[in-house]
């Protein structure tokens, strides 16, 4: 075999950056999915619409074309000497932003009504309403589909590779441009893949498992 | 912003742009029925068979759920070469999505199968039939039924990730995409036409779907409600 | 001549629990059996051992000629005999009414769908609900759906119909349908065994009333028996009724 440990070790720091994508992939498009999913429950029509909108949009698009659009529309708008990742990165913000809200949307609608009736009824604000009632519960259902999603968003910074962002699934390519032993290559990617992910696909299944558990 | 829209750059390409369309079609539609054959196989096995093999299902299921497509289709690909066989970059993609398809489907089926209760399979033994005639007719049709929306949504987002089979070279629209734009120097007009031309895409498919369910699923045909 | 169903010393255990403590009777053909008791009594159990739906520790079981107590026992040429009708009917909700019928006889006897369709219209008609051939079952009434699980296994002709508790779960306005079709079973000379909680019925329609009390046959007679209580487990359990 010809794969030494510095190849490995190059891979590896690949992996690193793909976490550090997906950590920037989550928090931000967590900052903007909440405020989607804030939208699409807001009682102005219009918000709601825009939101739903832009959902659709997201979702309806292969991350690979967002993907592109940004790294040639960045250059488009005269940002045209920015690295890779901050194309990767507001692509993937995106698209995250897009399945999160949704996700949370569901949860924060799967509050029964009556603790919204309830909350009213004790004269709080909506804003009162929102933070001390309904988001500690909304909250409670969302973390395992939210950690279910992150896995995505691991497995999705792959397509960054595209751009050329050196990340796990780049550093793959490199090492096989070197060492044309693509099989042997790819194994090793997909184990770094691997352990990343798995963890987290157990740990939302648990959560899930919990959640059910304790409904009546 | 100094930059001008030219989308009537574009025009000339639009008989590739359709072309392209129609090879992503092509390319998602026999990966959803392979892959639901496959997937529906491995449910089956997951839910019926010997230890060893639901074993094997799962730790199938685990890989490809946690790696990324991307990685999937290079292994195929180069698996074929591996292998010896000489492939054409379209039938490797189909081979990976079907792989791929195949875990997510065998999930979503495995828990429609686990949704049908004891009671009826305790009716259809007692009216005498086999354990086969019993799995098909009470447990797997009704199942189908039931995870259908949810393999609908399944099957819309394989169409989307086919535009990663660009990366091997499988002839689609996101291929198309890239070589015109590398013709017309429009790389956002192009990536904006390809946007909508895939949003489009997912109506058409999601509407398929539902037309199609509307004809093999009587039951929702006559009363619309879900089983 | 042998009787239909004939149960001799029959013990069941579910882990440490014991059930069944050795149950033995006989049904004859044409007869009409009701067993009745408290729940946890072991009549559904019992019920459910003669159609080998639970396998029994020790004892003898013999139906239709079949040795339910034999492991070695065909199983669907025992079920071709017997049918069966549960109290949450069962019916398969994606099938209509007519498709639940035909099923079973074109799959277990081998027959052509036209012929299938005739016979399901046939029982349809015997338990009134010819006109709700092509509904599926949440179209209609938890009585209707019990008849039409009643017809599911009449189409397959058996020798011997078996009831548990069909009337328990319906609302009390829909089991006069029920029952009615049942009575008109037992009038047309089929075997039947039922497990009920519907005294007056058993009283008027059963040939044979069975009490059953801790696993156990504890008392045994015509359905007048019912109104003149030997044992004081039996006057008790009918005092509880009222």
């Amino acid at each position: 075999m010809s794969l030494t440990p510095v190849h490995i070790e190059f891979i590896a720091t690949g992996a690193l950056w793909t976490v550090g994508l997906s950590a920037i992939a989550f928090v931000g498009g967590s900052i903007l999915g909440f405020a989607l999913a804030l939208a699409r429950i807001s009682p102005v029509p219009f918000v709601r619409r825009c939101a739903g909108t832009y959902i659709q949009i997201v979702q309806g698009t292969p991350l690979l074309v967002t993907l592109f659009l940004f790294y040639f529309g960045l250059a488009v708008v005269g940002f045209d000497s920015l690295p890779a990742i901050v194309a990767a990165g507001l692509g993937l913000v995106i698209y995250s932003s897009a399945f999160l809200g949704e996700i949370w949307r569901g949860c924060l609608e799967s509050v029964p009504k009556t603790q919204w009736e309830a909350a009213e009824c004790l004269a709080l604000t909506r804003w009162q309403r929102m933070v001390r009632v309904i988001l500690p519960q909304a909250m409670r259902i969302a973390t395992a589909p939210t950690v279910g999603f992150l896995v995505q968003i691991v497995k999705n910074t792959s397509l960054a590779s595209v751009v050329g962002f050196v990340e796990l699934a780049q550093a793959g390519k490199l090492v096989n441009n070197t060492i044309f032993e693509p099989f042997t290559v790819f194994i090793v990617v997909a184990a770094f893949y691997f352990v990343i992910c798995y963890p987290l696909s157990a740990w939302s299944r648990s959560l899930e498992r919990k959640l059910n558990a304790g409904r009546r | 912003m100094t930059y001008q829209f030219d989308f009537s750059a574009l025009l000339p390409y639009w008989p590739l742009f359709l072309e392209g369309v129609w090879l992503t079609l092509k390319l998602s539609a026999l990966a959803t029925i392979f892959g639901f054959v496959v997937g529906t196989l491995c449910a089956v096995a997951r839910a019926e068979g010997p230890r060893w093999l639901k074993t094997v299902v799962a730790i199938y299921v685990e890989m490809i759920r946690n790696t990324p497509l991307l990685v999937q289709i290079f292994l195929v690909y180069f698996g074929f070469a591996s292998l010896g066989l000489k492939v054409t970059a379209n039938t490797a993609a189909v081979a990976a999505l079907v792989v791929n398809v195949g875990a997510y489907t065998c999930e979503i089926v495995r828990a429609g199968l686990e949704s049908i209760h004891k009671s009826q399979l305790e009716a259809a033994e007692c009216l005498g039939l086999t354990r086969t005639q019993t799995y098909w007719h009470v447990i797997v049709r009704p199942a189908i039924e039931r995870v259908y929306p949810a393999l609908t949504s399944q099957y819309v987002l394989l169409m989307l990730a086919s535009s990663i089979t660009s990366q091997i070279s499988a002839e689609e629209l996101t291929a198309v995409a890239n070589r015109i734009q590398s013709d017309t120097f429009r790389s956002f007009e192009t990536y904006i036409v390809t946007g909508v031309l895939y949003i489009i895409l997912s109506f058409v498919v999601r509407l398929a779907f539902t037309l199609f369910a509307l004809v093999i699923f009587p039951r929702r045909r006559k009363l619309g409600t879900a089983i | 001549m042998p009787a239909v169903v004939s149960l001799s010393n029959v013990h069941k255990s579910f882990g440490a629990l014991q059930v069944l403590k050795g149950v033995s009777f006989d049904v004859a053909a044409g007869e009409v059996v009701a067993v009745i008791g408290a729940s946890g009594s072991g009549k559904s159990t019992a019920l459910r051992c003669i159609n080998a739906l639970e396998t029994i520790d020790s004892g003898e079981i013999v139906v239709c000629g079949h040795k339910v107590h034999d492991p070695e026992l065909d199983r669907r040429a025992l079920r071709r005999d017997v049918g069966i009708v549960f109290q949450s009917y069962n019916l398969f909700p994606h099938l209509t009414v007519a498709q639940n019928i035909m099923l079973a006889p074109t799959c277990v006897k081998d027959m052509g769908k036209a012929e299938a369709r005739r016979l399901a219209e046939e029982v349809l008609a015997k338990v009134g609900l010819a006109e709700k051939a092509d509904n599926y079952p949440e179209q209609l009434s938890g009585g209707q759906q019990q008849r039409v699980a009643i017809a599911r296994s009449l189409a397959m002709q058996p020798k011997l119909m078996l009831f548990d508790e069909v009337t328990s779960a319906l609302d009390p306005q829909l089991t006069g349908e029920v029952l009615r079709v049942m009575e008109d079973l037992a009038r047309g000379g089929m075997s039947m065994i039922l497990v009920t909680h519907e005294m007056a019925f058993a009283r008027k329609v059963a040939s044979k009333v069975i009490f059953m009390h801790q696993g156990k046959v504890w008392e045994t007679g015509p359905g007048a028996m019912l109104a003149n209580p030997q044992t004081k487990e039996l006057t008790e359990f009918l005092s509880n009724d009222l």
